[in-house]
């Protein structure tokens, strides 16, 4: 088992809702990037996601949009995102996710990115526009390096499909709770039960819900329908308002931290 | 002329396969909301394929409302003037909209109206698949929302002023360089919000399957019109196709029912733009190489990082930092060349063209002919070229004159 199966694992014998915090990687900076995963670790995400910013987000809304430009900016590549994680893992085991589209690590060549993620300390891989139609051996090279292939399931995703999906996933599934870009929303999606049902009809793995959560309350109604909730935009959004302030990572912390007390009423925080 | 194509025997015609591969170009690289809904578009299609009713509807709009089939035109003073092969000129430029982007956007707004969606949204460049789409929009009483770039905005004004005449929305796009790329961005961002009630009307043989196979066979009534006109003309086939290649849409249209023809050679002309360097052109066989952007897997603008690079190209529809599947596929099997025309080239067409024949190419259209003014002078007075003339240059006049320094009469 990884990082992210263990955490997993520790959250569901303690009958607690696991929280995901996805930021942009190298937004406003890397360093920021690594103070950040240290201060989230600590304020009680369970898993952070980090976005490798790449110049054509298409599944992306505005602010993480913004978020991938400052990245790409601040000079951030993926083999510089990779020296970051080897970063944060002298001090932190926080479980750590790449949120990635497929034309970066094409590039990279998929095999070898697979084969330094590992050895950084990287624990999974969600790359959105890599369907397992297309994916070839992904899924079993990623196993084979002790990574979790993480895939999405949508609203459009039908039953007979989920099944298809989810044989090659491990550690989580993320559903995406409606049909739109990343982003906040100001009401969470209703049919949120039926899905996560049909999901659990497929598969044992946690589902991790996302796409639209921005605030405590918001959080907590979310987590009653699955294992964990994904916050981004919200998260994503702080730091382009502070920016390089000194503030910047204490502001985030702190809001990551309500949203982990919102979620965890058995918490000893 | 290098010697004819010598493997096509052995060249398996069977593209693209039942997951949308052009060997290993094309396939399906989208985010998973878009996954199912492309698929019950590709059923649908292949549905429509075969259904006479369909079939008919589409013949009657292309015949009654878009105005095919389109002449096939002998350029004598064209020819004359260049002093080698005989010049016909396919003329796209004479249907409703001015572009070829019509026969397109008619054949998948029939397909909208089948699957029951109300509502249509496309990207443009140029602002020519803009406009027909509007148009056809308007026709069947659909609501229709036009992504297009800022800058194209600017550069393409008419065409902004006529897809709001037609009623649609136009939103400009004001990320990254704001130009093509951006708008099949945002186009995408607003597919898969409104995926159940919307249809994306994609304009090019690009993206995800099905559009590059759905793009290419609404397009390829223009290669099946020319192949029946010169044979009447000439009783032969031509010897050499020449068309712009942006997404690549006119240019599969053309060239896909002569591909099995071994001696028909074939030329796809890029955007040169200010020359072969870095973010000054979209010639993606010249400077690109293998990604996969927007839904599909083929040469694209890149750096070492795998970022998207700026593309720059005088032609709004060619400024463009990746090429459809199959013109890559065709590429690798040598089956189709490919060349750049700059813009100084292209200006220079757009001008000759209008002077020679009476006939004003849009912009991108014009690379063709550039590429045509530098092939022709080689090859004897009894070879014959095709040149698909896929746009009119309305839309472009205020570009060019400013480029040109033209002044109004006092």
């Amino acid at each position: 088992m990884n990082r992210v199966e263990q955490r997993f694992a520790q959250l569901k014998e303690q009958g607690n809702k696991g929280l995901v915090v996805y930021i942009g990687a190298g937004d406003p900076d890397l360093e920021a990037t690594r103070s950040l995963a240290l201060e989230l670790d600590k304020a009680g995400a369970d898993v952070l996601e980090l976005g490798i910013p790449f110049s054509d987000p298409l599944a992306d809304g505005l602010v993480n949009q913004l978020a991938a430009q400052r990245g790409i900016d601040s000079g951030t590549t993926p083999g510089k995102v990779l020296d970051t994680v080897r970063e944060i893992r002298k001090d932190s085991q926080i479980p750590i996710v790449f949120f990635v589209y497929y034309n970066l690590l094409h590039r990279y060549g998929l095999k070898a990115f697979i084969q330094d993620s590992a050895q950084a300390g990287v624990d999974g891989i969600l790359i959105l526009d890599l369907p397992p139609e297309e994916s070839g051996d992904y899924s079993q090279t990623m196993q084979a390096h002790g990574l979790c292939p993480i895939f999405l399931i949508a609203p459009t995703t039908p039953s007979e499909r989920m099944a298809s999906i989810l044989k090659h996933g491990r550690g989580f599934v993320y559903y995406v709770s409606r049909e739109g870009v990343t982003g906040m929303q100001s009401q969470v999606s209703s049919n949120l039960d039926s899905m996560t049902q049909m999901i659990r009809d497929h598969t044992s793995l946690p589902i991790a819900i996302g796409f639209g959560i921005s605030n405590p309350e918001q959080a907590r109604q979310v987590a009653e329908a699955g294992d964990a909730i994904v916050v981004g935009s919200a998260v994503v959004n702080q730091i382009a308002q502070l920016g390089k302030d000194p503030s910047m990572v204490s502001t985030v912390a702190s809001f990551v931290q309500s949203l982990s007390q919102a979620i965890k009423p058995t918490s000893s925080q | 002329m290098e010697s004819p194509v010598n493997h096509l025997n052995t060249l398996d015609w069977n593209q693209p396969d039942a997951q949308g591969h052009f060997g290993p170009f094309g396939g399906r690289y989208v985010p998973e909301t878009l996954m199912h809904p492309l698929k019950e578009l590709e059923d649908e299609y292949f549905r429509a394929q075969t259904d006479p009713a369909f079939q008919d509807e589409l013949s009657y709009y292309l015949k009654e409302f878009v105005g095919r089939p389109t002449p096939l035109y002998f350029a004598e003073r064209l020819t004359r003037e260049l002093g080698g092969a005989k010049i016909y000129l396919k003329r796209e430029d004479l249907l409703h909209t001015g572009a070829h982007k019509i026969n397109n956007s008619m054949g998948q707004i029939l397909l909208a109206k089948r699957m029951g969606k109300r509502r249509i949204i496309a990207e443009t460049g140029a602002g020519q698949h803009g406009v027909a789409t509007a148009t056809v929009a308007a026709m069947f009483g659909m609501e229709c929302v036009i992504y297009m770039g800022e800058v194209d905005c600017q550069r393409q004004a008419l065409n902004v002023f006529r897809m709001k005449m037609l009623g649609a929305e136009v939103r400009p796009v004001t990320a990254g360089q704001r130009t093509l790329k951006e708008a099949v961005n945002e186009a995408m961002r607003d597919w898969v919000t409104h995926v159940r009630d919307t249809h994306y009307i994609l304009g090019t043989a690009y993206g995800a399957h099905p559009y590059p196979l759905m793009v290419r066979n609404f397009q390829r009534v223009i290669g099946d019109e020319a192949r029946a006109q010169i044979l009447e003309k000439e009783s032969k086939l031509p010897d050499l196709l020449v068309a712009c290649v942006g997404g690549g849409s006119n240019s599969i249209g053309l060239f896909y029912p002569f591909l099995k023809d071994p001696s028909v050679r074939m030329l796809g002309v890029e955007a040169g733009g200010e020359g072969i360097e870095p973010e000054r052109h979209a010639a993606r066989f010249q400077g690109g190489s293998l990604g996969v952007l927007q839904g599909t897997r083929s040469y694209i603008l890149q750096d070492d990082h795998g970022q998207i690079q700026l593309t720059h190209s005088v032609s709004a529809g060619l400024d463009y930092a990746a090429v459809g599947p199959e013109h890559a596929w065709l590429k690798d099997q040598g089956r189709v060349d490919y060349g750049y025309a700059t813009d100084e080239k292209a200006l220079e067409a757009f001008m000759g063209l209008a002077r020679l024949e009476g006939i004003i190419p849009a912009l991108e259209s014009s690379h063709a002919v550039a590429a045509v003014m530098e092939k022709a002078p080689s090859m004897s007075s009894d070879q014959i070229i095709i040149v698909n003339l896929s746009g009119r240059g309305d839309k472009d006049v205020q570009q060019v004159a400013t480029r040109l320094n033209m002044q109004m009469p006092h």
